[in-house]
Parts: C-alpha cells; sequence; structure tokens
C-alpha cells in the first residue's frame, strides 16, 4: 500500500533549502556574508568619509570614536573598509557572474556539439590554463589604463573584465564535461525526438541540470575572485585610489608596518573573513545539491 | 614513449603560438616604445626619427613585424629592458636560480608536512585529528598569502627580537645579509620567513587532496584483499594505499604550477626576494614592456614544459597509463 505523504508537499527547493542549511557552519557563513554586504551597502551611514583627509588626526590607534583608527592621512580606517567591501565584493561577484556566463557558452557548444567545435574550443581553453594568469593579469591592468578609451579609465570596470577574461575556462571544462553526459540522456532524446532545436535543448533542457554544480564551483570561483582582485589592488594594478578596496588599503597599510601594524590587519581580515565564509556556502551547497551525501553530524 | 613526448611538445606549438600572438600585438599597441625618449628631444627632428622607424622595421606591416620579432625570440633574444638597457634574457638568467631555490624550498617544505597530515587524517577520519587539520586547512586555504606575509613581518621582525643580540628575530628583505654574499647558510636563514608565507596555503591545499584521494582508494577492491590476507595494517596503508593515492598529486602539481608562481609572485615582492616574480612588478611598474613580456614568455614555456613532464612521469610512476 502507497502511504500517502505526510506533511507539506516539498519542492526540489525547499529541499535544497532544509539540506543547505543542515550544514550549521554553511548557515554561520551565510549571515556573515549578510552582514558583509549590508555593512559596505549601508557604508554611507558611517559618519566619517572613506576619502576626506584630516592631518590632524592620522595614524591613531583604534578607539572609540574610529572604531579601527586612521589611516596615515587621517582617514576613518573602519569607513575605508566599508567602502572597500562594496568594490571588492563587487568585483568578485560580477566578474564570477561574467566568468561564468562565458564559460557556459564556451562549454555548451563544446560539449554539444562536440567534434570540431569541441577541439578548437578546448584547444583554446587549454592555451588559456598555461597563461601564468597573475603576470597577465598585470600586464592587462598596466596596459589598458593607458589607453586613451573612456571605458577603460575606470579601473573597477577593467578589474571585472580582466579577472573574468582569465577564469572562465574553469567553468567551461565543467559545463563541458557534464553536457557530455547528460547530451546521451533520455530526456534530451526524447526531446529532440519532439523536434526541439540545439537552442532549446541546450537552454531548457541540458542546462537548468547543471545548476548545481556550476553554482558550487562558482562559489569557489568568487572566492578566489576576491582573492585576485585584493592581490592585484595591492600590487598596485587593480583598482585605483582614490577608490578604496581591501587590497588597495593593505598596500598602503604596508609602508605603515613599524608605525601603525592594525592598519594592515583589518583589511586582510575582512578577506579572510569572506573568503572563508564563502568556501563554507559552498561547502553547504555541495551537500545540498548532492542527493548521495552523507550527512555526519 | 618518445613519440608521445615529441607529439606532446609540438601540440604545444600552436598554444605557444597564441600567446606570443596576443603578448606581441599588446606590446606594440603599448604606448611609449622604444622611440619615446627620442621623440621629446627637441635635438632630433621628426625626419630623423621617421628614418630610425625606417631602420628599425617599425612601418612594415604587422606580420612581417611579428615574424621577425618571432625570429629573434626563438634565438633567445628576447630583446634590451628599456629602463636598464640590458638585455631582457639576461636579466632572467639572473633571476631564475632564486625564484627557483625559493619555489623549491617551499615545496619541498609542502610535500614534507602536507603528506604525512594527508595520510593521517585519510587513516582515521573524523577523528579529533582529522577535525582539527580539517579546520586548519580551511584556514590555510583562505588566507591570502600577501597579507600572510606582512603578518609574519610584523611578529617576526617588527615585534619579535632576538633576546641576545636585539636585532630583529628572522631577517627580511633580500636573499642574504650585508657581507653575507653567496653564504647558503645565511640564505637559509632569509628563506625561512618567504617560505612560511608561500607553502602554508599549499601545505592546506595539498593535504585535503592528499587525504579525499587517500579516502577514495581505502574503498577500493584492492586494500579489503590486502587486509583479508593478513597483511599489518601500516603496511596495506603506507604500500598499496599511498602509492595509488599519491599519483594524481602528480598531475594535480602541473596543473596548479600557474597559481605557484603567483604566490611566489607575491612573496617575492613583499621580502624583496631577487626572483623573476620581483623583476616582473618592477618592471610593469616601469612600463618596461620587454620585460614583462620576456618573463610572461618564459613562464608559459616552463609551466607548459613541466606540463608534459608531469604526464611522462605519471606513466612511469602508473604502468596501466599507456602511450600511443
Amino acid at each position: 500500500m502507497i502511504e500517502p505523504l505526510k506533511g507539506r508537499e516539498q519542492t526540489m527547493g525547499t529541499l535544497i533549502l532544509r539540506r543547505f542549511f543542515k550544514h550549521k557552519l554553511a548557515g554561520v557563513a551565510i549571515a556573515v556574508m549578510l552582514v558583509l554586504i549590508a555593512s559596505s551597502l549601508l557604508a554611507d551611514l558611517n559618519p566619517f568619509s572613506p576619502t576626506d583627509q584630516n592631518p590632524t588626526n592620522k595614524l591613531r590607534d583604534p578607539n572609540t570614536a574610529h572604531w579601527m583608527g586612521t589611516d596615515e592621512l587621517g582617514r576613518d580606517l573602519l569607513s575605508r573598509i566599508m567602502h572597500g567591501g562594496r568594490v571588492s565584493l563587487a568585483v568578485g561577484l560580477f566578474s564570477t557572474v561574467l566568468s561564468i556566463l562565458l564559460g557556459i557558452a564556451v562549454g555548451a557548444l563544446s560539449g554539444f556539439f562536440g567534434g570540431w567545435t569541441d577541439s578548437i574550443l578546448m584547444r583554446i581553453t587549454d592555451a588559456f590554463l598555461t597563461f601564468p594568469s597573475i603576470f597577465v593579469l598585470i600586464i592587462l591592468g598596466a596596459f589598458l589604463r593607458e589607453q586613451q578609451l573612456f571605458v577603460l579609465q575606470n579601473s573597477i570596470f577593467v578589474v571585472i573584465v580582466i579577472i573574468a577574461a582569465l577564469s572562465w575556462m574553469w567553468p567551461a571544462r565543467l559545463v563541458r564535461g557534464l553536457f557530455l553526459v547528460l547530451r546521451e540522456k533520455e530526456f534530451v532524446s526524447a526531446s529532440k525526438a519532439l523536434g526541439g532545436n540545439s537552442f532549446r535543448l541546450i537552454v531548457r533542457h541540458i542546462l537548468p541540470n547543471c545548476a548545481g554544480p556550476i553554482l558550487v564551483s562558482g562559489t569557489l570561483q568568487m572566492a578566489s575572485a576576491i582573492i585576485t582582485e585584493s592581490g592585484l589592488s595591492y600590487l598596485g594594478f587593480g583598482v585605483q585610489p582614490p577608490t578604496p578596496t581591501w587590497g588597495s588599503i593593505l598596500s598602503t597599510a604596508q609602508n605603515q608596518i613599524f608605525t601603525a601594524p592594525w592598519l594592515g590587519f583589518f583589511p586582510g581580515l575582512m578577506i579572510f573573513i569572506t573568503v572563508m565564509a564563502i568556501n563554507y556556502i559552498g561547502d553547504g551547497l555541495r551537500d545540498a545539491f548532492d542527493p548521495y551525501v552523507i550527512h555526519t553530524e | 614513449m618518445a613519440t608521445y613526448a615529441l607529439r606532446r611538445v609540438l601540440q604545444t606549438i600552436p598554444i605557444l603560438f597564441v600567446i606570443s600572438v596576443l603578448l606581441f600585438l599588446m606590446v606594440r599597441a603599448a604606448p611609449g616604445g622604444p622611440l619615446t625618449a627620442a621623440r621629446r628631444n627637441p635635438n632630433i627632428s621628426k625626419e630623423q626619427i621617421e628614418a630610425i622607424e625606417e631602420k628599425l622595421g617599425l612601418n612594415d606591416p604587422l606580420p612581417v613585424q611579428y615574424g621577425r620579432w618571432l625570429g629573434s625570440m626563438l634565438r633567445g633574444d628576447m630583446g634590451d629592458s628599456i629602463k636598464f638597457r640590458r638585455p631582457v634574457s639576461e636579466m632572467i638568467g639572473e633571476r631564475i636560480p632564486n625564484t627557483l631555490t625559493l619555489v623549491g624550498a617551499a615545496f619541498f617544505v609542502t610535500l614534507l608536512l602536507a603528506i604525512p597530515i594527508g595520510i593521517l587524517s585519510a587513516r582515521k577520519p573524523y577523528s579529533p585529528f582529522d577535525y582539527t587539520m580539517t579546520t586548519i586547512t580551511f584556514i590555510g586555504q583562505a588566507i591570502p598569502v600577501y597579507w600572510l606575509g606582512l603578518g609574519l613581518i610584523v611578529v617576526f621582525y617588527v615585534a619579535l627580537k632576538n633576546p641576545f643580540t636585539g636585532d630583529p628575530l628572522f631577517p627580511v628583505g633580500g636573499m642574504n645579509s650585508r657581507g653575507q654574499e653567496g653564504n647558503p647558510l645565511d640564505t637559509l636563514w632569509h628563506l625561512v620567513l618567504p617560505v612560511t608565507a608561500l607553502s602554508l596555503g599549499w601545505i592546506a591545499w595539498y593535504s585535503r587532496f592528499l587525504r579525499s584521494s587517500m579516502l577514495d582508494v581505502l574503498h577500493e577492491d584492492y586494500i579489503r584483499t590486502a587486509k583479508a590476507k593478513g597483511l599489518a595494517e601500516r603496511w596495506v596503508h603506507y604500500k598499496h594505499a599511498l602509492q595509488n593515492a599519491i599519483l594524481p598529486l602528480v598531475t594535480l602539481i602541473a596543473l596548479d604550477l600557474p597559481s605557484l608562481f603567483a604566490g611566489a609572485l607575491f612573496v617575492e615582492t613583499i621580502f624583496s626576494w631577487p626572483g623573476m616574480g620581483r623583476l616582473f612588478w618592477d618592471a610593469a611598474k616601469g612600463r618596461d614592456y620587454p620585460v614583462l613580456l620576456g618573463v610572461v614568455m618564459i613562464t608559459a614555456v616552463l609551466i607548459i614544459f613541466c606540463n608534459i613532464l608531469a604526464d611522462l612521469v605519471y606513466g612511469w610512476l602508473d604502468p596501466r597509463v599507456k602511450y600511443d
């Protein structure tokens, strides 16, 4: 006898959410990320400006007025960290989205059509994978900024594009692998038999089934994009001053290492916390999307 | 095997071609160029500059220029540094051993620690040791190498002092103290902090990888067979399991090379280590494009070469892999 379903019906979404929050640290990580996002969105509520200089009030230790102290130009560090978070998180998010879109396009074409399309696209992917990416990022960062084109004067835009341009290979390979498996499945043949064209097969039938793995690898990629942006800005080839980002704050803090070591502590800590939180969210998503995962709590 | 190696080398040619075309176009489009100083000089007339351009072939069609540039690249001539007016190949040649010393030392420390940690975690999964290591590796993977480097400088150079001499506990900057050039012990002393900064993240990453690879292998039938015929657990783990679990590490390391070089770049910048990364960073600040291109080209070749090497080593380590 078939037992009637007890309780409310569970959709795929609620099931995934339930499984996600079973991973306790992932829940904590979501909360941490929400705080970080809120603090950077509400950065303007901070009474101190991130750019106004105050020569009489420089290099103060953390105190009740300036919770993280002030930097070498007398700017409030907390305010700079909050505004910097806005840039760092936005660069991480948008470069990841862009890179994943690029990767999906390449991977889907490659995996779905196979043959010549596949070999050519995969050779290009391999070529990009052998690029020592940080070196190329630095060259591009230095080079593009010197061009006269108007959009290239915006260093945030440049950083987003170049990080995406050198990281789409991982989602491309992942999506290609998934497509190779999924295109042989019965539901794809069924749709084909019903007259679905390639575009419909790719977008409506195969792609939705790749959502889980793409999301999981996307989180890891966002973490590494944030580290890359900070690193690039730290080296002086990313987002340009006076726009604060965690990386560039760390870079100027380096000069004050003897007089004010805490200046470098806070921006690095923010990068660290963000990356930790994103990694744990990725961990939780992996559990949530994997029906075979064994919960060990 | 020899034909396989040859085929792999031939396959890299299109990759190197794509990279070199992109780099060449960038250097051509880059502002400045070799005649910037001459253009600013009021004593040199426009006609003279045009004559020099003609002589250097700057007016030829781009493919012709590319061919000439590629030709000299293949002969090992990477042009002269704009800033130092020295051959780029010579400058890079001086720096390569220093980078290899740093990366080699860091990698040695990494394997020395990551392999035992990975094995012990896998032997007793979900034990207190495993949980502690899991947490530490999660932290180790999330610490940006540049922050760690600065932190090490603050703690071991600024804050802590040698109780006997009052000097900083560890040296920071360069490979040698003044007057100690060429002294290997002094270099080792200077390696401590950079190697720590560089290897922490690697140790985390590779011990994680080895743990999960070990766990996979431990579920294999041949492990059960080995245990069933009464072999000591220790022997099964270290002989049968480890041999198979460690294989994928070879491929992984080869794939990771670009990010390993990236780590070296940051550490060399922070600790003023006179390697290729530091050279590159200085050149990038001065927009010294010939040096930049030289370093990228050399690193790309190095990475491709190591990938081929890893494939060959893999085939040698794992008799199941056949090349044909």
